[in-house]
């Protein structure tokens, strides 16, 4: 058996001393595209929060994998070093920081972690551009306070620049659909597909179908109860649709 | 030199002076305390002429009817002036550490940090630096260039040689001998600093900096420094240095005074960053300031613009009085402190022109279990018709053992004065911290990078070179903020 990329193995996780996720399993190898769809609570963010190592989700059972290594002891900078990326489903402001600024500052923090020399700075504008302009983005919103006033599909799309600037490994987006109009959904997807390839993986949190026939995913799996529930192809998703939540959440409960 | 000679015939004079002068000038230290004897001292040795050396026994006479200030939001041991002492020569050569290896290696860390050129290094750690580097040369190009223009720029001391006549007509006319227990102190036995003068029409050619950075060695604990611009000149001054400077000397109380005349324009950049102590607050430096300036002539300007990461003890209230009309008055700060520091900080804007303006904008950072107060005042005069005041006050809390207060004074008695003040008070968000460390952002460095955020307002006011090492510095001085 060839190694996954990513490895979730009966995974239990708390916040605040609540249980949250029950024993999730989850499989992603290289160059895949899985999405995890599932109710409001569920833990799907949960999920995204524990995989970044965020301070106050405490892993109480279980492993997660990464190229064979546990990531449970590293704090997020060193998992974000190891190409690991979050696009947040709230993203957040930071005043007073430029757009520009910060994608510097998150490009330096990896390659200084990764014992690499810093960017040149004539060369990092360039190539930041170039993302930018892929994704409608105009030069004005580089040099604006990250995500200080944009609306929420403007953020979602800063996301998805972060992303292509930082050109993860590993990709966990957090419902980046929700909020965007159909031409927004539809850049955004173009950009989530140019940097599809087969050593970059992605996890695809969403809500809605209507995504995935833009990002075409090779697995889908439901999360209910702080498990999965179900996986499938993508005509899963279909289903879903269709059927709702209902038949699912009641098999988590049992 | 009729001056120098008539100074040295009066101190001979002066029966009470117990030291014969002639073995008074082989001593490099004043005697231990203060005493007219010490200001006599002072003022001798430095061959000043006699209302100086009046002015400054006014001063000492005044200072002893004086108690300390009690009102500002800080706290510390009683100081004993009489164990002090309140002149030293320069440190000769044989003094100072004789190279980088004698230097405390935690103090070269943050120079590192900061990118500064090794040959500063050890001119900022005060080693005794080699020929080449303290050499006359790099000043005189620059003096060379300046007294092309009629701009004079020398230490006050040099001014009280070579031009007596200006310092008398400026020195205590923005801050007067009387003004406050510490710049009393001050007048009487103020050390050295520097004296900038720009004639009519002259828009000083250079910041007055990297010269000054050079220059600023061994000016004491009691700087004074005294800027004039004439009519419808400018220039942009630039004080202290982003490297922690090494001081023995606990108390520091500089006075700095400042004056534009019609049209003309100052800009005074300073950041400070003298030794906070340790942990504890132990060994650090009490600062204890009195800047301002007067905008004397119509549409004149006189603008502000700090970092504070500094000193144990900051107290410090940067203003402007707006006499012309049109004159504006601007406050830009940052203050950071961090551990024990006490910051007790902020500005005074005095309207007394038609249609002055002022504003104020400024930012403090708290973290450990430091203390720090915005204090500022806004008063408007029955004459200001039309005067503007914009203040704006935001306060960064990092932690939760730290405290940051903001005590805002306003009185305006013109009713056509328009006054406005905003403040907030925030924290740095674990959502920030841990946005910006899933991308790649260390803690520290997350830090850093939210709190210059933060301080963009202000630090956008630095010129270039300044402003790029104050957002190192403001990095450094809050490391170990998060745990
Ligand atoms: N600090 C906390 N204390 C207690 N419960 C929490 C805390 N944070 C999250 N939860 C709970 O954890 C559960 C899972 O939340 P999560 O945000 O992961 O859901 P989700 O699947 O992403 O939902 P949505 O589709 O609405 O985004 C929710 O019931 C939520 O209320
Ligand atoms: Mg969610």
């Amino acid at each position: 058996m060839t190694q996954k990329m990513l490895e979730i193995k009966d995974l239990h996780a708390t916040v605040d001393g609540k249980e949250i996720l029950k024993g999730l399993n989850l499989s992603i190898g290289a160059g895949e595209v899985h999405a995890i769809m599932g109710p409001n609570g569920s833990g799907k963010s949960t999920l995204s929060y524990v995989l970044a190592g965020r301070d106050g989700y405490e892993v109480t059972g279980g492993d997660v994998l990464y190229d064979g290594e546990s990531l449970v002891d590293l704090v997020p900078e060193e998992r974000a070093a190891k190409g690991l990326f979050l696009a947040f489903q709230y993203p957040v402001e930071i005043p007073g920081v430029t757009n520009m600024i910060f994608l510097k500052n998150a490009v330096n923090g990896v390659r200084k972690q990764r014992g690499e020399p810093e960017l040149d700075a004539m060369e990092f504008l360039k190539f930041v551009r170039v993302k930018a302009k892929a994704l409608s983005m105009t030069d004005d919103m580089l040099k604006r306070a990250v995500n200080v006033g944009f609306s929420g599909g403007e953020k979602k799309r800063n996301e998805i620049l972060q992303m292509a600037v930082l050109e993860p490994r590993l990709a966990v987006l957090d419902e980046t659909d929700s909020g965007l109009d159909i031409d927004a959904l539809k850049v955004v997807a173009d950009g989530v597909n140019a940097l599809r390839g087969p050593e970059r993986s992605m996890l695809v949190i969403t809500h809605y179908q209507r995504l995935l026939d833009y990002i075409v995913p090779d697995h889908v799996h439901i999360l209910a109860g702080g498990r999965i529930v179900r996986s499938g192809d993508k005509g899963l998703a279909l289903e879903l649709e269709e059927r709702g939540y209902a038949e699912f959440v009641d098999q988590a409960a049992a | 030199m009729a001056l120098n000679a008539q100074t040295i015939e009066q101190v001979r004079d002066l029966g009470k002076y117990k030291y014969g002068f002639e073995t008074e000038i082989e001593m490099e230290t004043a005697p231990k305390g203060l005493s007219e004897d010490t200001v006599r001292f002072i003022s001798a040795k430095k061959n000043e002429p006699e209302w100086m050396l009046e002015w400054r026994l006014r001063a000492y006479r005044h200072w002893l009817t004086m108690k300390t200030p009690e009102w500002a939001h800080v706290h510390y041991p009683p100081i004993d002036f009489q164990d002090s002492y309140y002149y030293a020569a320069p440190k000769s050569d044989d003094d100072r550490p004789k190279s980088l290896d004698e230097v405390d290696p935690k103090l070269l860390e943050t120079y590192k940090k900061l990118g500064i050129p090794l040959e500063e290094q050890k001119f900022l750690a005060g080693v005794a630096v080699d020929a080449v580097f303290d050499s006359v040369s790099v000043t005189t190009t620059y003096k060379k260039q300046l007294e092309d223009q009629g701009i004079i720029f020398c230490s006050i001391s040099e001014a009280l040689q070579t031009h007596p006549e200006l310092v008398r007509q400026y020195i205590g006319s923005v801050v007067p001998y009387t003004d406050n227990f510490y710049a009393t102190l001050n007048s009487a036995v103020f050390s050295d600093g520097s004296f900038v003068y720009i004639p009519k029409g002259v828009r000083c050619p250079m910041e007055l900096s990297t010269y000054f950075r050079i220059n600023a060695r061994d000016t004491g604990q009691f700087e004074r420094t005294l800027i004039i611009a004439d009519e419808g000149s400018y220039v942009s001054y630039l004080e202290g240095c982003t490297a922690p400077q090494r001081d023995e000397n606990q108390l520091h109380a500089a006075v700095v005074e400042l004056v534009t005349h019609d049209d003309a324009e100052i800009k005074y950049s300073t950041v400070q960053n003298w030794y906070p102590g340790d942990e504890d607050g132990k060994g650090g430096i009490y600062n204890f300031v009195t800047k301002r300036g007067a905008c004397r002539g119509r549409n004149s300007k006189i603008s502000w613009t700090q970092v504070e990461t500094g000193s144990a003890i900051t107290w410090k209230y940067p203003s402007c009085i707006l006499q012309g009309d049109n004159s504006v008055g601007e406050f830009y700060s940052v203050a950071i402190t961090n551990n024990a520091q006490q910051a007790d900080t902020g500005t005074k804007m005095i309207h007394l022109g038609k249609n002055t303006s002022s504003r104020i904008i400024s930012k403090g950072i708290s973290a450990g279990k430091a203390e720090q107060t915005y204090r500022g005042l806004v008063r408007i005069g029955p004459r200001a018709t039309g005067a503007r005041n914009y203040t704006q006050c935001d306060s960064l809390l990092i932690g939760d053992k730290c405290g940051a207060h903001t005590v805002p004074y306003i009185e305006s008695r013109n009713r056509t004065a328009r006054v406005e003040h905003e403040a907030t008070t925030s924290k740095i968000s674990d959502d920030q911290l841990f946005y910006c460390r899933q991308r790649g952002i260390g803690a520290e460095d997350a830090v850093a990078l939210i709190v210059n955020g933060f301080c963009r307002d202000v630090l956008q006011h630095l010129p270039m070179e300044f402003a790029v090492e104050a957002q190192k510095l403001v990095g450094i001085s809050l490391e170990g903020s998060v745990g």
